[in-house]
This record gives structure tokens, sequence and C-alpha cells, in this order.
């Protein structure tokens, strides 16, 4: 694994083109692209449907210059597993002498939900493949439908912020917790608004044997009813306000790998989405509570854990 | 030539698979299948075979991982039956649009609810119109020809179409039976080296599968796995002429059994064939034109070939096991109903379901059924359309 260093990445070749039909400002085709530029070795690809598969790939055209497989909503996973496979059956015939990478690409739909056993299967298994989810909180493909990963209080097409209920119920699934709990040798959640950090932990992960997960915040300005040209700035905010810590968990020991200087409070995240905008009412103020107690209780294990996991200094 | 031996269906099964020896291997257990691939996997566990497996955790990501290995370019194969058939049912659609050669043995299974583990063709019937190539087998030795000759027919360039083998579940999967295992050397000889198609794995050419495919260019696609499954036809019956100057055994489309002169016949898929058979012989013997055609190719439908055999046939059963509960009899029948449309002269046609969840199939029950054959042959009416039969009433 070489160091990543922008004057090299300057040299690269973009491998997902422009041109794509994703949405103006959309964050998934940024970490696409930083993933890909983060690749040392050719990579193949598989991902679940979604946004990010229907728009680069509308027949007879592909934004995809790398080898690229779609199959079904719930498996990008398994068809990973299959295509890794396969890989490892025909070098070990002679027949591909090349080194090749496996990424699987899912939403938090594909992966989160509908993708969870599939995702869990591959994990355990022990595909040496890495698994990234992008991750913006809803079914954003489908008209913004809530999933397990939308966050408290938000409102999407099938948690409406109506009359009686304001908005989701629940909080989301800590999706990077639970495949922690598979102990695969390398997990880490990233941002494409850090995107030396989100590279290295990409090229740690191709790098790693066995299977690797990555959750990265990605802005759906759709859905998050939020400025066009808000994605970098937003992903940020998640940072900031520890909604979303970068960490990374290597052999089971945990480091954060960006720590705000100063942690600022949900609603700096909250006020530049408008599917939270009803929070700001004052009957739903304790939702904002609810959601920023449990971020302040998981940001201090996090940080417990990391803490703990530290190599001791002589 | 070949060796002599006393084995299950499913025995028979991953003996075949271990002299295909594909390269990935995904499956997921499911009775009465599972025995296919445990076999299976003591010889990757000795050795004896090159593949991969890939032990899922469901059929769903089992049939998926089939679809990964295959696109990425090598020979894949699976086997599963019943509810494990229909998980995979999304998964077999996108198996044949995406024209991936995937042989799949099935031990043909009940569906639920009720739950049953026990023989019927529910679960094919349920994948008939998934793009897969259907073939079914009434013994042991049948199903092991079949899914070595399945190789050859989807990995042909002109089909590239999935092919699922079928036997009764139990009936055959667990049965010992005496039958012929050909030589390893013959067997892979058969079968060939597998020359990948644009292989996914190919990362100097770069290609996109499962793409997006609009109002503009889905039906096109459909319309080449059409044709692909029409070629099927001739590749099957040149398939099995390959097998059959090499090996001796003789396939075609379907077998027509006392057909030539019949004047009453049954069709009826799978291990049943073997009973009509018997009663067959019985009748013939007193003098009663009897006769049976057993489909083995249903997928592509022979429908042409069908009608030839069966004109002239004053009156036919076609026996179903396994029912589309559109409460007007079981899922061949309207499809045999249809070929015969076009049979001059026309026979009258009945349908039976009989035998679901694995109840057999006693030769009384067919001694009945080519006797009501034999009235509505006489009399040229029908009394019942469609009913069950080994059934308590």
């Amino acid at each position: 694994m070489s160091k990543l260093t922008l004057k090299e990445l300057s040299k690269q070749e973009e491998l997902l083109s422009g041109g794509h039909r994703l949405c103006a400002g959309c964050g998934a085709s940024i970490i696409v692209r930083q993933i890909l530029l983060a690749a040392e070795d050719p990579v193949v690809v598989t991902s679940a449907t979604g946004c990010l598969e229907v728009a680069t790939t509308i027949f007879p055209y592909t934004a995809w210059k790398v080898p690229f497989f779609h199959s079904a909503f719930e498996n990008s996973a398994a068809t990973a597993s299959g295509v890794e496979a396969m890989y490892q059956s025909l070098k070990k015939q002679g027949k591909i002498k090349e080194k090749i990478k496996f990424i699987a690409f899912g939403g938090d739909g594909g992966t989160y939900d509908i993708g969870f056993q599939s995702l869990s299967g591959a994990l355990e298994r022990g595909h040496d493949f890495t698994y990234i989810c992008y991750d913006n909180g809803a079914y954003m493909n489908t008209g913004i439908q809530r999933s397990s990963s939308t966050p408290i209080g938000a409102a999407t097409t099938t948690s409406p912020a109506g009359k009686v209920v304001p908005g989701k119920m629940q909080h989301r699934k800590n999706l990077t917790k639970i495949v922690e709990a598979h102990n695969i040798p390398y997990l880490a959640q990233a941002s494409p608004s850090k995107p030396m950090d989100l590279m290295k932990k990409v090229r740690k992960a191709l790098a790693t044997e066995g299977p690797c997960f990555l959750n990265i915040v990605s802005p759906c300005n759709r859905g998050w009813r939020s400025a066009l040209d808000g994605a970098i700035r937003e992903s940020q905010l998640a940072v900031d306000t520890c909604f979303w810590p970068l960490y990374e968990v290597e052999e089971g020991k945990v480091k954060i790998t960006f720590k705000p200087k100063e942690k600022k409070p949900i609603e700096e995240w909250l006020k530049v989405q408008g599917r939270f905008k009803h929070l700001f009412k004052p009957e739903n103020g304790w939702i904002i509570e609810k959601m920023q107690k449990r971020i302040d209780h998981d940001w201090e294990k996090l940080l417990a854990r990391h803490e703990a996991d530290q190599p001791v200094k002589e | 030539m070949g060796q002599r031996v006393a084995m299950t269906g499913n025995i028979a099964m991953a003996n075949a698979m271990r002299q295909i020896n594909p390269d990935v291997c995904a499956a997921y257990p499911i009775t009465p299948s599972t025995e296919i691939m445990q076999q299976f996997s003591s010889f990757v566990a000795d050795g004896l075979v090159k593949t991969v497996l890939v032990p899922a955790e469901s059929e769903h990501s089992a049939m998926s991982a089939c679809i990964g290995a295959a696109a990425a370019g090598g020979r894949v194969m699976t086997a599963t039956s019943s509810q494990g058939l229909a998980l995979m049912w999304e998964m077999l659609f996108i198996a044949a649009g995406n024209r991936l050669p995937i042989v799949l043995a099935m031990a043909n299974r009940a569906l639920s609810a009720p739950i049953n583990i026990h023989g019927d063709t529910s679960d094919a019937m349920g994948a008939r119109d998934s793009g897969w190539i259907q073939i079914f087998s009434e013994n042991g030795q049948e199903a092991y020809d079949n899914l070595i000759q399945a190789v050859r027919i989807a990995e042909h360039l002109d089909i590239r179409l999935p092919v699922m083998v079928g036997m009764d579940g139990f009936i055959i999967s667990h049965s010992i039976e005496s039958m012929e295992l050909l030589d390893d050397e013959k067997v892979r000889d058969f079968v060939g080296e597998y020359t990948p198609s644009r292989p996914l794995l190919d990362i100097q050419h770069p290609r996109t599968y499962g793409p997006l495919d609009l109002q503009d260019y889905y039906i096109e696609h459909k319309r080449q796995e059409y044709e692909a499954m029409k070629n099927a036809k001739s590749v099957i019956l040149e398939v099995a002429k390959d097998f059959s100057n090499r090996f001796g055994r003789e396939y075609g489309l379907f077998e027509a059994y006392h057909l030539d002169d019949a004047e009453v016949a049954i069709v009826v898929l799978n291990s049943a064939a073997g009973t009509v058979k018997t009663v067959i012989e019985e009748l013939r013997a007193d003098g009663v034109k009897a006769g049976l055609l057993k489909p083995r190719v249903f997928r592509p439908f022979p429908a042409e070939e069908i009608a030839a055999a069966l004109s002239g046939v004053k009156a036919v059963c076609v026996m179903d096991r396994a029912d589309g509960v559109n409460a007007v009899g079981g899922p061949l029948f309207p499809e045999f109903r249809s070929a015969l449309y076009d049979a001059t002269p026309r026979p009258m046609i009945i349908n039976k379901v009989f035998g679901l969840g694995g109840r057999d199939l006693g030769l009384h029950h067919v001694r009945e059924v080519f006797a009501e054959l034999g009235k509505i042959a006489e009399t040229g009416k029908i009394e019942t359309l469609a009913e069950y039969i080994t059934v308590r009433n």
C-alpha cells in the first residue's frame, strides 16, 4: 500500500466519467470518484439497485470505466461473493494472473434493510472484498421513503411530518456497530468532506485481505431538502456534530480519525435540511433533545473505546 | 464402458457435478436436494474437484453468487428444491436475462403451505416462465445424464441460458437404483473446456452488466432471450445426439412410449412415467392401444412436435403433479391443450392433478385413468375435464 498524496491522485484517471445522470450536487458520485481514485489495483464493482446504479448505467451508456455488475436490490454483497469466488477459483487454476480487488456498493436501503442478510452472510464467509454503503438515510431513488438509517424526526414520504406524528419516530440503526460484531479485519466511517481520510480508508480496506466495510455519509439534496451545492458542507456538519463520527476499527481496535475541535450541537446539521424543518416548532423540541442525547451517548462511548484502544506511550 | 453402480438420484447428480468439475458452486441446503451438496462438498474437501464453494446464507444469495460467478467468467452450478427455488425466483430471471449459463440440479418438491418436503413439481412450475431451460428426469440415470448434457446446452453460444434439471424429490432423490456412471475422462471430454464470453474479470475490457434498460431497449433484449430459447430446441437435440453416439443412451424432447399407434395416451413428467409404463405393458397385453408421452424438455416447450406425436390419439390425459390453482387444472394442461389445438386429427383431452406432496400414484390409479380415456375414445364425450385424483374424497 503506497502513501496517498494529492500529487499522485491528480495524475490518476477518473474511473467514473462525467455525463452520468445522478442529480446535480449528489453526494454519491463524489464518493465514488474518491473511492476509485484511491484504488491502486484494478477493481471490479458490483452494485445494488438504487440511484447510483440506475443513474450511471442507462443503456446503451455507462459511466463506469471499470467492470461493473448490477443484479438486484438486496444482493450486492452476495453477487460480489460470487465474483470473488470465481476470481479465487480461476487464480488457483492459473487462468488469471492479475491482482484484482472487489468493491460492492449499496445505498442504505440496499445495505441496512433489504440487503442486510446478504451483507452479513458475505462478511461471515470472509470473502476478500470491500463493501461500501453510501448512506443518505432513506430510499431516495424510489421517492424518499424512510429506511432504517433515516434519522429520528426526519420527514420522508412514508414517515411524513403530519398533524399527529412529527416524522420518523425511531432512532436510526447503527449498522457500523452491527457490522463490527462480524469481527471483520477492517471497517470505518467516512465522509466526502474529508477526502484524504476517506481515500486512506479505502486504500487500507482494499489492501486488507478479507471482508472490509466502509459506511460513508452521502448527502442527497432531493431527500434532505437542502441546497444543491451543500453536499460537502452538510457532510462536514454531520462530522462536526458527531452525528457521523469519523473512525475506523482495525483488528478490533477503535481509532477516531478526526475529532472536531468543538463539537457542534445537532441543530447545526438539522437546520440546513428541510426534512427536519418541523422539529424547530416548540412542541417538537423533545425530538431534537432525544437525538442529541443519543449522539452524546454514542460519542462518549466511542471516545472511551478510542482512549482504551490507543497504544500506551512510553 | 462406465461403471455399474447402485446410488440415489442425489448421489448420481453429485457425481455428475464432480465429473463436470465446475469452477464455482454456491448453494444453501434444502431437503430433498441437500444430499447433492453434502456429497459434492466432500468431493471439494477431498480435493477431487477444483471448485470453490460458496456456502451461502440463503438460496437468494446462493443464486446471486452463482450469477456473479458466472458473469465473472467460469462454469457455475448449484442445487435446490421447493422453497429454495422459490426464494431464488427473483434471481432466476436475472440469471436468464443476463444470459448466464448456470446449471441447477433440482430435486422437485412441494411448496408450502402446508409445509411438505415430498415430491411434486410445484417448485419447477413456479419457475416455468423465468427464462430457464427446464429438463425433467424419470430416474437417477436420466437425472445424471441430463445434468451432464445441461452443461453443453447452457453454454452453447446460440443459447447462453441457464438450465435446471429436475427429478422427483425422495422418490428419485433418495431411492437407490442400479445405474451406469460414465468414465470421468469421457464426461470431461463431453462437456469440454469452458470458454467465457465477455467475462467481468477481463479488466482490460471493462463492461457494464445489468444496466438500466428503459423503453428504448428492454424489449429488444427480451426478444434476444426469446430467440435464444427458440434456438435451444435444436441444440438440445444436437447435444442428445452426441451423447447417444458416445454413450448409447437416447434422449429427445420427450419420450414417446408405445405412442405410434396409441388410441389413448397419458402425458406425465418425472418418475410417474415409470408407473404409467408398467400399466401400458399390461394394457398392451390385453390388446388396449395405450401410450405415454413423457416430456423431457418443458422449456422450451416443443409444441409442434407434441402436436405431431399426439395427433391421431383419440383421448389424452395430461397428468399434473402440481396445481396452478386456476380452478381448471394443473400447469401442464393448458400448454398441452393449446399445442393440441393444431393437431389433426385433434385428440380429446382431460387433466388429472395427482400425487401432490409425495402422495403415491398407484398402478390402479393409472388403470382408472386409462379406463376413463377408453370411454372418452368410445363415446366422444368428456364428463370431467379436470379433477384431482389420488385424493381422499
